[in-house]
């Protein structure tokens, strides 16, 4: 056993250590910020594990989920980490698991992100858990979200069922000392007891699993360990309480020591938005005329609370949208004690935007893209190419794996007008591809859609700080695996046009890209496939392996701003001093690629360095 | 003990390691940490923001006007992150040109070190210099031995040691 001791962690961190620290044995996950460096760590501190342990970076969140559920199901204590849209593509085995239930102990990570800051929506997992009937953990810090886990997982071994712990952006990416090396928990030999009833739930045992499940969140509801935290005020403010969860509690705790009004009210953390406790709705209806309810991202305290004299997001008294700032509680909080309210912020410009780093393959790639078919529709997807909207190079973002299904519904609906129809050009990434790319590849094949799709490969997941892609053959701890090519999956999809092409050779990509039209438009024509192939300027080897040139800009520009505004790159900007382009020296990494960009040539490569 | 910390930059200027630096610095001193960092999308050269509250504090975040201290790597922030700042707070920023605040162009001298990301350490380095911080410098050196890879840690101490001697 290692000693107790502090030490300075990232939220995800001290999750991983609560994980490792109760036994844990089965990990699986699909990065998404903000909660990829969960299972990061745990691979980095797997030698600390008590118990033998399988970890893996799974195709999907819905596999992921699937694989630790079934591991549950011998006995063992597993985990399923995902962001929280990463539950929308594991929502069909997760809603079913709430009525079967588990047998080891099973706890599902879901962070979510309000604000948003990396993510499609700002939903809120709560509410998720409260349609499926899965209880849910709402941390206020990583050290409480760590402290969280080992009773976690007691709570699902009691009642055998799945528990979800939600952390949000503000829990996983922050850092304060937490105790570790506490002790831990030996594993479980595996033991799967067959039970049709119950594994195979058909429609005529659910009756029995659903009264089941719903005696259980009666029992859960009450559970000493998860009821409510009170605060008591001094009396003060008689007949009004505050009741926060998550971060909000943590943001409202700072905000009343400040305003020294810390101790004068009545104040409820709920580290259990769902189930909770009716004993606690009754006290809350009966004893306080007033509750202000501040909680993250959806009213799920407040409608289960269905307090007349209750304020939060239903009544519009706690902004609807966003993030639940400082600023935010400051206000809603002055509003609802009388005070007097602050300043309101000045409204602050934005700050750089984000954009794909110098020399990404992927800029080039879409510069080519934009270039040959200025006129294109291209649908888009998720990863670092969604900022391919900077260049104009993409047109739509919706979830993992969408573009090829709407790159396809594009093309049936001008089909269906006659005449001509745009080129269209999907981008997807290696890892996307195969998390939801592949039955949709089929499905535009299927359906004879004339669509181009390019797949960025990068052999990596660049956005969230590159975790092994099926077709490197590497697992998650770095042993060797098979690795799984794209080519055959993409042939085996029965595309007849596949070729593989460099992005930073622009002419032969365009070339490439022009073929594909051809192909599309002709009598046999079908889903056309490019993969566009270079590693990503972040993977270490590549870097290692590079070859920098070094990049000037001669007196022929002409101050034009098309290699700014066109190509992108951060490294380049407008000189309005100069009246001509500049190159940032700090973060050009001489790729090369800009050249083509330049109407003037005036961007040259000096030389090799 | 309390003070409030932004550190502000663009993603690949490593912000974050500065932030790791000061807070650890402030767990070497038996003193309660908590920071806040901007991790996924951002990342890609846009604008982040860490903060660092240290003492007896529940939240990360920090409200309008309560900064203490501000290490700004890249000026352009100033506008997006002033407003934290208190009216009387300590402004350090990497900057060529003249203005409000402390300021040093540490991108230069990290340049003459040959890496443009030793900024970070020499601003750092600076902030310590004119006192700004509530750790010194024998912490700060502590603290960047134990988190920089290995390899790295000589030049690490080396811009942190421009920056403090200005
Ligand atoms: S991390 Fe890689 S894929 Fe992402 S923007 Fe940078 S180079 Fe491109
Ligand atoms: S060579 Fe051009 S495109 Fe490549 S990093 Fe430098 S400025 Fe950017």
């Amino acid at each position: 056993m290692r000693e107790t001791s502090t030490q300075l962690m990232m939220g995800n961190e001290a999750i991983a250590g609560g994980l490792l620290e109760a036994g844990c044995q089965l990990a699986a996950a699909y990065p998404g910020t903000p909660s990829t460096e969960i299972l990061q760590s745990i691979i980095n501190h797997r030698d600390q594990a008590a118990a033998p342990l399988h970890v893996e970076w799974s195709v999907n969140e819905k596999v992921a989920f699937e694989v630790a559920l079934a591991a549950s199901y011998t006995g063992k204590r597993t985990v399923a980490i995902m962001k929280q849209v990463g539950l929308n593509v594991a929502a069909d085995p997760f809603m079913r698991t709430a009525y079967l239930g588990t047998v080891g102990g099973m706890v599902t990570i879901v962070a979510d992100d309000p604000g948003p800051h990396s993510s499609q929506t700002e939903q809120d997992t709560r509410l998720f858990c409260l349609q499926a009937r899965v209880p849910v953990l709402d941390p206020s810090s990583p050290a409480e979200a760590k402290a969280m886990i080992g009773p976690a997982y007691a709570l699902s071994e009691k009642y055998r069922r799945n528990i979800v712990l939600r952390p949000t952006t503000r829990v996983c990416h922050s850092r304060q000392s937490v105790a570790v090396g506490a002790g831990t928990v030996a594993g479980h030999p595996s033991r799967f007891e067959p039970d049709p009833g119950r594994w195979c739930a058909t429609p005529a045992f659910l009756p029995a699993l659903h009264a089941g499940l719903n005696a259980d969140l009666e029992a859960i509801a009450r559970e000493p360990e998860w009821q409510p935290r009170l605060t008591p005020g001094d009396g003060s403010r008689a007949g009004m309480a505050i009741v926060a969860a998550g971060i909000a509690y943590a943001h409202l705790v700072d905000l009343l020591a400040d305003l020294g009004l810390a101790g004068t009210i009545d104040l409820y953390q709920v580290v259990m938005p769902y189930p909770l406790n009716p004993d606690f709705l009754a006290h809350l209806r009966s004893d306080y005329q007033r509750v202000l309810i501040l909680e993250e991202t959806y009213p799920v305290i407040e409608l289960q609370l269905a307090h007349p004299g209750a304020v939060g997001k239903q009544t519009g008294a706690v902004p609807r949208v966003g993030e639940l700032s400082p600023d935010t509680v400051q206000t809603v909080v002055s509003e609802f004690l009388g005070l007097p309210q602050p300043q309101a912020p000045p409204p602050t410009p934005r700050g750089q935007r984000p954009s794909l780093c110098p020399g990404c393959p992927h800029r080039a790639a879409f510069y080519t893209i934009k270039q040959t078919f200025p006129d294109g529709i291209f649908p888009s997807d998720i990863g670092c190419y969604t900022l391919g909207m900077n260049l104009g190079a993409v047109h739509t973002v919706h979830c993992m794996g969408a573009c090829i299904s709407q790159g396809a519904g594009f093309f049936q609906a001008y089909r269906l007008d006659g005449g001509d129809f745009p080129t269209i050009v999907v981008t997807i990434g290696d890892s996307t591809f195969f998390h939801a790319g592949i039955p949709a590849l089929i499905n535009a094949v299927l359906q004879q859609a004339r669509i181009i799709v390019v797949i960025l490969d990068n052999a990596t997941t660049a956005m969230t700080g590159g975790q092994p892609v099926p077709h490197l053959g590497i697992a998650a701890g770095g042993q060797l695996t098979k690795a799984i090519a794209i080519e055959p999956l993409v042939r085996a999809a029965g595309v007849e046009f596949l070729q593989v092409c460099d992005p930073y050779e622009g002419a032969t990509f365009a070339e490439v890209l022009r073929q594909a039209d051809r192909h599309i438009r002709s009598a046999e024509g079908s889903v056309a496939v490019i993969i566009s192939r270079r590693p990503c300027v972040m993977d270490p080897v590549a870097k290692k392996n590079r070859v920098s040139l070094t990049m000037s800009i001669n007196d022929d520009c002409a101050g034009c701003g098309i290699c700014v505004s066109e190509f992108e790159c951060p490294a380049l900007s407008l000189s309005e001093e100069l009246g001509m382009a500049v190159i940032d020296q700090d973060r050009c990494i001489g790729c090369g690629t800009c050249v083509d960009a330049c109407p003037t040539q005036a961007i040259e490569i000096e030389e090799e360095r | 003990m309390k003070q409030q910390i932004i550190v502000s930059g663009i993603g690949g200027q490593g912000a974050l390691f500065v932030t790791r630096v000061i807070a650890q610095a402030a767990v070497d001193q038996g003193i309660p940490v908590l920071t806040s960092e901007t991790h996924g999308m951002a990342q890609r050269g846009g604008t982040v923001i860490s903060t660092i509250k240290v003492g007896s504090f529940a939240s990360p975040l920090i409200r309008t006007g309560q900064a203490d201290v501000g290490l700004l790597l890249w000026e352009n922030n100033l506008s997006v992150h002033r407003p934290l700042m208190k009216s009387d707070g300590v402004l350090v920023l990497n900057a060529a040109a003249a203005g409000e605040g402390i300021r040093l162009d540490a991108s230069a001298i990290a340049r003459k070190l040959g890496n443009a990301v030793l900024a970070n350490l020499v601003l750092l380095g600076c902030a310590v210099r004119h006192n700004a911080l509530f750790c010194d410098e024998q912490a700060c050196i502590a603290a960047i031995t134990r988190l920089a890879p290995e390899r790295f840690v000589d030049q690490n101490l080396q811009a942190f040691a421009e920056g403090l001697h200005g």
